[in-house]
């Protein structure tokens, strides 16, 4: 909808992006091929982002477009890892690349599941949404770290849900070589009426550029909890883009805790009347850390909710950004459109940045945001501290509490419940430091 | 066991002094009460007991079984035995009711190096306590005092009080918004926990609530001061001449 001229790239922006083509090998042959061919040439003049790009202000772009990762150490959060106890479908990948000695069989009733990098049949459904629903995803904003991945990602799976598979599809990203630079892209395409979990976690490398599309067709629903890795130094850029049809469900939970730098994109497209998205986010960072939700909505159909819920826990200098923006087209009348980002910041040197934005062009909708940056309670802290309670840990009860309204996105109570333990283990660890 | 001796108090943030050298002992087993008109600084004597931040302590003391208590965090003096039931008790959105009560009685069983209550305990014991006062699981559950009416909270506090089994319970005007079945309600809790070892001061605006918990020494305080000392026809007197009468003596 925006009537802005597209602007000429910077020739910074294109600098870098060929330093980095430079550095990376765009894989040959197989279905894929045109769609990254498509993705480089956009990538070449599009250029990647730099610093003074509007969509970057609040996030540097360096590390992640360098044509070399930074180093990143492994850590060992000393805990089963997240999901240890659900039973799930386990694909993992280290530092980027699928490990099938660790995965499981890969069948599953409901399901058809292949790895990007093994998929060569010339006619494949995936044809249709690789590559697709990212370079529907540029317009009005340039993603172009998304276009790159396109373009060179080395692995990923194409998820075909046909029916409602009996456990989640649990995505395990291990970290172990100190340099490693992972570029993943998966597809998952819901059909009509089924249904799908998908789990993430894990650092999966030092830097990580994913890209994730999701088709859900008419009446289907996916459903995804994201556990980001805890690793302190590792990067990440992930971008996700939706598009629904009449009648789904996307539900999407993000969990981040540790990592320096995370800019975690979800773009969606709500097509079909009744579509209903959820997007959350629930982030603690405690001093080097950067998290960026930069989120952009679309209604184009009637009657369609959409919800944005991001909450941030802040200390040490740790920096929390979000950009949200709910687009309503004509005719989209009906949009209820829901948004709220809100930091808690847990002493003076933290800082949150947000840029919640509506663009309406119909008239019979219901869109609300807001943006708030507090710090804890002092009548609350007071309360629970009157009782007994230490002050740390009466601190780790109101940032749980202030967390709790983004995890209560999550459908499922068990793994509601594992994402509580999660933050409740992360906060009282922290706290006996 | 509690013991004030000219207690002088002021605003951190401004020169208002509120306390103006506030007498007082509270004996083992023995109910207290202050009364006085509202802004005389009931509450505020309250808060600075419990150790709550934006007070200033500029001239006396205050002990507890001989232990300076000014001088410890708010949750070292809940260890130590002292309660305080809010006049205004506060919201908490995301915290569970039984969760906070047990992380509470817990801190406070390690603070003084006892063993943590089990959780079948504590269970049997919250049940068991929460039906005397009337207050249904559904309420256990619920975040703390979030939705809850005014008596409710009320009954919340006393709930508290009863499983922290504190040694010194100071009730800040318990009573105000509560109608009689809820007075009478809470006037039981605090009965049933009255006992040779425990001392409650209980401040209040009205006489009504000292007809159920009947006090063994009526303090009245009028601006920053306590006025007057007496027995439980003190408490009458006030109800039927007001503060007016007191605020001469000042
Ligand atoms: N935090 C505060 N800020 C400003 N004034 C206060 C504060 N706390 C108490 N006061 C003032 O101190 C006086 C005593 O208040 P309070 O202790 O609440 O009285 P009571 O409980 O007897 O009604 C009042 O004049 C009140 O306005
Ligand atoms: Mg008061």
């Amino acid at each position: 909808m925006a009537l802005l001229k597209p602007k000429a790239p910077e020739p910074r922006a294109l600098e870098i992006a060929e330093a980095r083509i430079d550095a990376l090998t765009l894989p040959e042959g197989g279905w894929a091929e045109p769609a990254r061919r498509d993705a480089l040439a956009r990538l070449r003049a599009d250029g990647l982002p730099i610093r003074r790009d509007e969509y970057w202000k609040y996030t540097k772009p360096d590390t992640l477009t360098a044509p070399e990762a930074p180093e990143a150490a492994t850590f060992d959060a000393g805990e089963p890892p997240v999901f240890d106890a659900f039973d799930r479908l386990k694909i993992v990948f280290v530092d980027g690349v699928f490990d099938a000695e660790a995965s499981d069989d890969l069948a599953l009733e409901g399901v058809e599941i292949e790895r990007l990098a093994d998929s060569r049949a010339d006619i494949h459904w995936a044809k249709d949404v690789y590559g697709q629903l990212e370079a529907r995803g540029q317009s009005p904003v340039k993603r172009p770290l998304a276009t790159l991945n396109t373009a060179f990602a080395s692995d990923g799976i194409l998820v075909r849900v046909t029916g409602k598979p009996s456990k989640p599809l649990s995505l395990i990203y291990h970290h172990e070589a100190t340099r490693s630079d992972a570029i993943l892209h998966h597809v998952v395409k819901v059909e009509e009426g089924a249904e799908v979990t998908l789990l993430e976690s894990g650092p999966a490398a030092a830097r990580f550029n994913k890209c994730m599309e999701v088709e859900v067709a008419d009446t289907g629903t996916f459903r995804h909890i994201r556990a980001q890795g805890r690793d302190h130094e590792r990067r990440a850029v992930t971008h996700i883009f939706g598009r629904l049809g009449r009648e789904s469900v996307f539900q999407s939970f993000t969990l981040t805790a540790n990592g320096v730098l995370t800019r975690n994109e979800v773009v969606l497209e709500l097509t079909g009347d009744n579509a209903i998205a959820h997007v959350a986010g629930a982030c603690m960072g405690d001093g080097d850390f950067h998290h960026d939700d930069t989120v952009f909505i679309t209604h184009d159909a009637v009657n369609c909710e959409s919800r944005q819920v991001f909450k941030k826990v802040l200390r040490n200098g740790a920096v929390g950004v979000f950009q949200g923006k709910i687009l309503v087209e004509p005719g989209a009348q009906k949009t209820d459109g829901y948004q709220i980002s809100q930091s808690l910041l847990l002493d003076d040197d933290s800082t949150f940045q947000a840029k919640p934005e509506l663009e309406i062009y119909a008239d019979d909708v219901a869109c609300s945001h807001g943006s708030t940056s507090g710090a804890i309670d002092e009548e609350a802290l007071f309360y629970l501290r009157s009782r007994g309670i230490g002050e740390a840990e009466a601190t780790n009860y109101l940032t749980l509490a202030f967390l709790a309204e983004a995890v209560q996105e999550i459908a499922d109570e068990d793994l509601q419940a594992e994402i509580v333990e999660r933050i409740s283990a992360w906060l009282f660890r922290r706290q006996a430091r | 066991m509690l013991e004030i001796k000219n207690l002088h108090v002021k605003l951190e943030e401004e020169d208002k002094a509120i306390l103006k050298g506030v007498d007082l002992t509270v004996e083992a087993g023995k109910v207290h009460a202050i009364m006085g008109p509202n802004g005389s600084g009931k509450s505020t004597l309250s808060y600075v007991l419990s150790g709550r931040d934006g007070y200033e302590v500029t001239d006396g003391s205050a002990t507890l079984e001989g232990e300076d208590v000014l001088g410890l965090e708010p949750e070292e003096r809940a260890a130590a035995g002292l309660f305080l039931a809010f006049q205004y008790p506060v919201e908490i959105p995301g915290v569970g009711n039984m969760t906070f009560l047990r992380s509470a009685v817990n801190a406070q069983r390690k603070a003084r190096g006892q063993e943590e209550m089990s959780s079948s305990d504590f269970l049997k014991e919250i049940r068991a306590k929460a039906k005397d006062l009337q207050i249904g699981q559904e309420m256990l559950k619920r975040p703390v005092n979030v939705g809850f009416s005014g008596g409710e909270k009320k009954r919340n506090e006393i709930l508290q009080m009863a499983m922290l089994e504190p040694r010194l319970c100071i009730l800040d005007e318990t009573d105000s918004g509560l109608d009689v079945d809820a007075m009478k309600l809470v006037a039981e809790g605090v009965n049933a926990l009255r006992s040779p070892d425990r001392g409650f001061l209980v401040i209040t605006h009205y006489q009504r609530l000292l007809d159920h918990i009947v006090p063994d020494v009526v303090h009245i305080m009028s601006n920053g001061r306590i006025v007057k000392t007496g027995g439980p026809e003190l408490a009458r007197e006030v109800e039927a001449n007001g503060y007016a009468d007191f605020k001469e003596t000042v």
